[in-house]
């Protein structure tokens, strides 16, 4: 169980991962040394398993495409959906894999330059694969927001005075 | 014309804030540490219930003292967060902002000539509404060597028998100070043999960090002593709605209330039922503002420390209240040529009252970012002024 300082350590550095131990120090109260001790325990604990960059492709103008496909199995005695999972993972293509609860058994987050690369990816790569009984693919068209993060809020918000008592 | 006009109103200075307010607005590429309200909207599912009462038509009046639903949560509210204990029926008045609750007070309370004891520096509406209600002002000095916590020496020496009234204002605006119950406790006593009604605003009470909160009136015999000033506007990100509330005993409550049913009638129902949702479900999008604002504070304080200015660590509200006397220049002249050399607008001290000389108000209810880049611009003028 997380202490409340830790946390709230933990959020901080997914707000900004480049934040260095004394400048985590200084927002939280917390020593630099327990900091990297705690980062140091966490990266071996792989509960910090990467640090990230969320990028806005849309503003670079640059062709990528994400769908999402949802991938009914061949259920197998005694297997569970482990092993086919296990074998999505190995797909490059495959950003994500999902066990999900619904009409559908497991969820894939496919990225690709466009919708002709994702089209061939499932039809050479994944329909043929034993244990698959059916996909849906759906194609993202527009990010409005991901991790918490608005793409396309309003240029400006709301201005507050500059100056009140 | 100006000959037609009341000289009790024409006797109120402009706010000292002014100033800087036409200057930095002239000025493009300004990064703003002067604003006292939060950067935060309104959480979303107040916002959202605001919005669903008005296409339900919930556009009418509504009781003179507020919704009672509002009024019932608000005590519960106060019961379990406070430890203060106010009927829904008689001793809870809903107004436009804290801002009113303090003019009511005073025009309920101040025969003219009555001494109002006024904290100095302090939020500049206090003395504006003790002054139109014919009150003789006796400003007490907060000191940065007592962290600007008020002393029963500096109240003894303000004080002369005329006075009746004592505003209190705990976490404090401009200088992020908070006062202990121990602390609070010879105040109490001093109310008592001095027959003070004691004005408690109390807007910042859910923003303190690393101690809890004494409200006024939970101190021995002060409940009847005390009113209790409140609101949504700080702790809710509320500012803009206008929604507040005053405790106090129902002999003040309800003259109170009449005062307001002939001025204001109600506070808007559209954010007194905000206001409620507030209450029953906006707890935790509070909690993550104050720890965000805790996180923004001590980036601020050790970003005045390291420049070299004294500092002390504000545990309240969401104002540093750093002494610039290093500087070598006075609040007004270190607000108005940082805001022209490095385009930071700050509030001098001064505006809060004369004992906020040597010190500047800096409202840390903005981005990290902001911050980060406000320091730096802070920095580089200070450097300057220190070699």
């Amino acid at each position: 169980m997380l202490s409340q300082e830790d946390r709230r350590l933990l959020y901080i550095l997914s707000q900004d991962c480049r934040l260095t131990p004394e400048e985590l120090s200084i927002q939280t109260g917390l020593t630099p040394e327990y900091i990297n001790k705690k980062i140091k325990q966490w990266e071996k604990d792989k509960v910090i398993v990467k640090y990230g960059l969320l990028i806005n492709y849309e503003q670079l103008e640059e062709d990528r495409v994400t769908a999402l496909i949802d991938v009914k199995v061949l259920s197998q005695r005694g297997q569970g959906y482990d092993k086919i999972a296990q074998r999505f993972q190995k797909f490059p293509e495959i950003k994500s894999v999902y066990l999900m609860s619904g009409d559908f058994d497991l969820c894939l987050v496919v990225e690709g330059k466009n919708m002709h690369e994702i089209a061939q990816f499932v039809s050479d790569k994944l329909s043929p694969l034993d244990l698959i009984a059916t996909t849906s693919t759906r194609f993202i068209l527009r990010r409005y927001k991901q991790d918490g993060i608005e793409f396309h809020g309003e240029e400006e918000g709301p201005k507050r005075l500059m100056i009140t008592p | 014309m100006k000959h037609y006009l009341s000289p009790l109103a024409t006797s109120l200075k402009p706010s000292g804030i002014r100033k800087f307010f036409d200057l930095a607005s002239t000025m493009e590429d300004v990064i703003s540490l002067g604003v006292g309200e939060p950067d935060f909207a309104t959480p979303w599912v107040m916002r959202e219930t605001a919005i669903f009462s008005l296409e339900q038509g919930q556009t009418m009046y509504t009781s003179n003292a507020g919704l009672i639903d509002l009024r019932r949560e608000l005590s519960k509210y106060m019961a379990k967060s406070l430890g203060l204990n106010y009927s829904p029926e008689n001793e809870l008045l809903i107004t436009v902002g804290a801002s009113e609750a303090v003019d009511l007070a005073m025009r309920a309370l101040i025969v003219p000539g009555d001494g109002v004891l006024i904290p100095d520096p302090s939020y500049v509406a206090y003395a504006g509404c003790a002054l139109m209600a014919g009150a003789d002002i006796h400003y007490v000095p907060l000191r940065a060597e007592h962290d600007f916590r008020l002393q029963v020496d500096d109240l003894q020496l303000a004080y002369t028998p005329n006075c009746k009234v004592l505003v209190l204002s705990y976490p404090n605006n401009p200088t992020g100070a908070i006062m202990t119950r121990e602390e609070l406790l010879p105040i109490a006593r001093f109310a008592s043999e001095n027959d003070l009604i004691v004005v408690s605003d109390e807007i910042y009470s859910d923003l303190t960090y690393g101690g809890t909160h004494t409200p006024f009136a939970t101190l021995p015999y002060m409940k009847n002593r005390t009113l209790h000033v409140s609101g949504f506007s700080k702790a809710y990100a509320m500012t803009g709605w206008r929604i507040g509330y005053v405790a106090g005993h129902p002999d003040f409550i309800q003259v109170m209330t009449r005062i307001h049913q002939y001025t204001i009638m109600c506070a808007p129902i559209m954010a007194q039922i905000a206001a409620l949702e507030g209450l029953k479900a906006g707890d935790s999008a509070k909690k993550e503002m104050i720890l965000e604002y805790d996180r923004r504070r001590r980036l601020l304080v050790n970003g005045f420390r390291e420049m070299g200015l004294s500092c002390f660590e504000p545990l309240g509200a969401f104002y540093v209240f750093p002494d610039i006397t290093a500087t070598g220049l006075r609040s007004e002249e270190f607000a108005e040529q940082l805001i022209k050399e490095e385009k930071v607008a700050v509030v001098p001290g001064t505006a809060f009252g004369p004992a906020g000389e040597g010190h500047i108000r800096c409202s840390y209810a903005y981005s990290t970012q902001q911050l980060l880049e406000a320091l730096e611009r802070i920095s580089r003028f200070v450097k300057k002024r220190l070699s």
